[in-house]
């Protein structure tokens, strides 16, 4: 274990974490507009997550600073290369906040009808937008010697990536409405779990087909794991979660259930990134232009005050993110200052 | 247009946006510490409902201030590759801690503080919002630390090997605390406890004058306006001319542009308006004699450096520096007489709430303590130009070598429409809420006060009072 594989391993976690937290926060939206029919009903969907989402949020920002701080070459090839994408992104991302925020703001349906679908679209377009850049980043990109690559938007937009897009848009709904499940009652949840078996079905098909086509198309990936066929323990490690999951789902034991899919998340991303390892982009150029872990990262230096400020900044984070989760426990319900 | 001026025009558009709302995150922030504590002392409930209504509005600055300030987490990557490739060991750490210390404080908090009236008890609830506003501070800390590295960078070593070339830190301290990080951490809180303190004040002369909500409003002017006078005086008075001084030892070109001083002379003049010619080399308009020179350097016969005495490649766009600095310099001392004015009517003859004329005047603090914090941010900014790092990278080098025009032009129409858009939204719901004003408590109270829980024991003891 060295400063750069510690790092790698913590850029990955808080990816990992990202997409639990956030990811049911997208899922959630991805499912807004179905489960949720009436007003009150909206409303409850909306203030299941609305003490959290923004912190939940940050993890993502994190995980910006932290690949800029550890890895910036990776930083600067990757976001300038998906520059349309990232924009999308963003863009994605202040409309979520906006309609969260804004919603709820005025008493007209009409207005609250279009908030409704803009909070619905950004989390499904969000969703699909980080999963084809996932997908790219497994595919491999062709950045120059420089680590500058030229790529159009809709040369990111190939069948492996949106494969890749459309099962992480049915990974967050999954993992969503599990979350859902656990917020709501009555009628509403009811109909959260009519949707969750038949979720869990689309994303297993999904994901299967994924790891179909990596094993088949993805030669460094595949490689790595033969070469070391231990590793497969991660991906096996994030099959047994994905039935658990189900089988916990169909018990009605919702909270068991979203810890497993919670894990399944990580250990998929975790399988993505020891694929990879210790490479961070493949370049499509030449292999010679990959940049890996130690080609791409700071300098030691840099990573140990990093690695000091994340020890004593990280624990401190769990602790009150946990406070917070635990203060808002139960059932969700409305009051004056809701959303 | 290209694609590297396309990028500095976006960059500088959506940070200029995006700095609307921090100010008002940490100076609205604290005034609403100052009202909680009022709360908790006296427990009156009219400070109860100014918290309620105004942490509705902080909550509204506070969404399209994280909304914002996520494209500034990623633009530098996505615009400035040459630049994150460059200073990433160093800039981009700032940028990590920023997230793990202080993004996290404020999301973590933020839920509690916006819903927490109702489920926690006045101290409990006063806790969270301190530790948001703490978190506000925070960032603002690790955000000025990584800009002054940028102006005064310190504590680094240039290596060429292994390419590309990139700055490497040798010593964090010196990272942090680079020449201009207290003095300009320091105007940056005093301008924005001064804009939250301004907001106040501004709101509460609204209902006054339109005669409505009077009896809170008294109150919340009463409490606005002796930090509002205070953080202003300070400010112009003090944190300024401290980061003149600064401005003066270490970036002397920048201060020679913000002043227009084309030639090295003792006694200085200061202008208070002004207009620079470039091609003529001079500078005309209303001066003080030797003002400059006191301002610099506390002594009127000092010799202040001017431009001649750095070669015109390296000018910043002169008039530009000159003029946003002039109108940050005017606006801030601007503010102090309303202050007074307003603290001299009340003391005096408790006149203050019929004074029509200084009602207005107070109204448009808020108005004029923006534009002063964005004018002063396009000085220090616009000033630091052609170098994007100062003295060791410039603008030119540190852009995206793969971006095309017509992307960036692309991106750049959509932040226009998008932030318009924000901007509209933000200021019609902001007007709702002011229109509607301070609520009666019997319509945000679900449950009476005394039974939420107001201790560490009691929240982790028993369920939420609203829960089942």
């Amino acid at each position: 274990m060295n400063l750069n594989v510690v790092w790698f391993a913590l850029f990955v976690i808080i990816i990992a974490g990202y997409l639990i937290l956030d990811g049911f926060d997208l899922g959630v939206g991805s499912l807004h507009l179905f489960v949720a029919k009436k007003d009150e009903e909206r409303r409850i969907t909306l203030n299941s997550i609305g003490p959290v989402w923004d912190g939940n949020e940050v993890w993502l920002i994190l995980g910006g600073g932290v690949l800029f701080a550890a890895f910036p070459l990776v930083y600067a090839s990757l976001f300038s290369g998906f520059y349309l994408a990232m924009m999308l992104v963003l863009l994605m991302m202040i409309l979520r906040t906006v309609a969260i925020e804004f919603r709820s703001k005025r008493p007209s349906p009409k207005w609250r009808g279009v908030w409704d679908v803009v909070f619905w679209a950004s989390s499904v377009l969000l969703g699909l937008l980080l999963g084809v850049a996932f997908g790219n980043v497994l595919s491999g990109v062709p950045i120059d010697a420089q680590g500058n690559m030229q790529v159009t938007l809709f040369q990111l937009l190939t069948p492996f990536s949106l494969l890749v897009g459309i099962t992480a848009v049915a990974m967050f709904a999954l993992h969503g409405s599990i979350y859902l499940s656990i917020k709501t009652v009555g009628e509403l949840q009811a109909r959260v779990r009519n949707w969750m078996p038949k979720l869990m079905v689309v994303f297993f098909v999904l994901n299967t087909l994924v790891v179909l086509a990596m094993f088949l198309y993805r030669d460094q990936i595949t490689a790595r794991y033969i070469s070391n066929i231990w590793l497969v323990i991660f991906p096996l490690g994030a099959l047994i979660a994905a039935l658990a999951a189900w089988y916990l789902m169909s018990k009605g034991r919702d909270l068991q259930a979203f810890i497993a899919s919670s894990t399944m998340i990580a250990l998929l991303l975790i399988s993505g990134g020891v694929g990879m390892f210790p490479n961070m982009l493949f370049s499509t150029t030449h292999p010679r232009y990959n940049l890996t872990i130690y080609n791409a990262a700071s300098a030691s230096n840099t990573l140990v005050v990093m690695l000091i400020m994340a020890l004593i900044g990280i624990p401190l984070v769990l602790l009150y993110t946990a406070g917070v989760y635990y203060f808002f426990r139960g059932k969700t319900e409305l009051d004056p200052h809701s959303y | 247009m290209n694609a590297e001026l396309l990028s500095r025009l976006q960059f500088g558009l959506t940070a200029s946006f995006h700095f609307i709302y921090p100010p008002l995150s940490m100076g609205l922030g604290l005034m609403l510490v100052v009202i909680g504590i009022m709360y908790v002392r006296t427990k009156d409930p009219k400070w109860r409902r100014l918290s309620f209504f105004w942490i509705k509005v902080y909550g509204l600055i506070f969404a399209v201030g994280v909304a914002t300030g996520v494209v500034q987490e990623f633009e530098f990557g996505t615009n400035w590759a040459n630049y994150s490739r460059f200073v990433g060991n160093i800039f981009g750490s700032l940028l990590a801690a920023e997230g793990i210390f202080a993004f996290f404080l404020e999301g973590g908090f933020l839920g509690l503080m916006l819903f927490g009236g109702n489920r926690l008890g006045p101290r409990m609830w006063l806790a969270a919002t301190i530790m948001v506003v703490f978190g506000a501070h925070f960032s603002a800390i690790w955000i000025v630390m990584a800009n002054s590295w940028m102006q005064t960078p310190a504590g680094y070593t240039i290596q060429a090997l292994p390419t590309p070339v990139r700055a490497y830190m040798t010593q964090f301290v010196q990272v942090m605390f680079t020449p201009s990080f207290i003095p300009r951490i320091m105007h940056v809180w005093f301008a924005s406890w001064t804009a939250g303190s301004a907001l106040m004040l501004s709101v509460s002369a609204w209902y006054l004058l339109r005669k409505r909500h009077i009896e809170i409003a008294k109150a919340n002017l009463l409490i606005a306006l002796p930090f509002f006078a205070v953080f202003s005086i300070l400010n112009a008075l003090m944190f300024g001319p401290v980061q003149s001084t600064e401005v003066t030892n270490f970036q002397p070109l920048k201060l020679a542009s913000m002043e227009g001083l084309w030639e090295t002379q003792s006694c200085a003049p200061l202008y208070l308006v002004g207009w620079v010619n470039t091609a003529t080399q001079t500078t005309t308009g209303f001066r003080i004699p030797c003002l400059l020179s006191i301002l610099a350097h506390q002594n009127p016969a000092a010799v202040v450096t001017g431009l001649d005495n750095f070669p015109p490649d390296l000018y910043p766009p002169i008039n530009l520096v000159f003029q946003v600095y002039h109108f940050m310099f005017n606006i801030g001392f601007l503010l102090i007489p309303i202050g007074l004015l307003g603290l001299i009517l009340y003391f005096w003859k408790r006149k203050v709430f019929q004074a029509s004329w200084l009602l207005w005047l107070f109204v448009v603090t808020v108005f004029l303590a923006e534009i002063a914090i964005t004018a002063g941010w396009w000085t220090a900014e616009i000033g630091r130009q052609p170098w994007i790092v100062y003295g060791l990278l410039k603008t030119a080098a540190g852009t995206s070598p793969a971006l095309s025009t017509g992307e960036v032009a692309a991106s750049m129409v959509m932040f226009i429409g998008l932030y318009i858009l924000l901007f509209f939204l933000f200021i019609y719901l902001l007007n709702g809420k002011i229109q509607h004003g301070p609520e009666p408590l019997e319509d945000v109270e679900s449950v009476p006060v005394t039974s939420l829980p107001d201790s560490f024991r009691e929240i982790f003891r028993r369920r939420p009072a609203r829960a089942e």
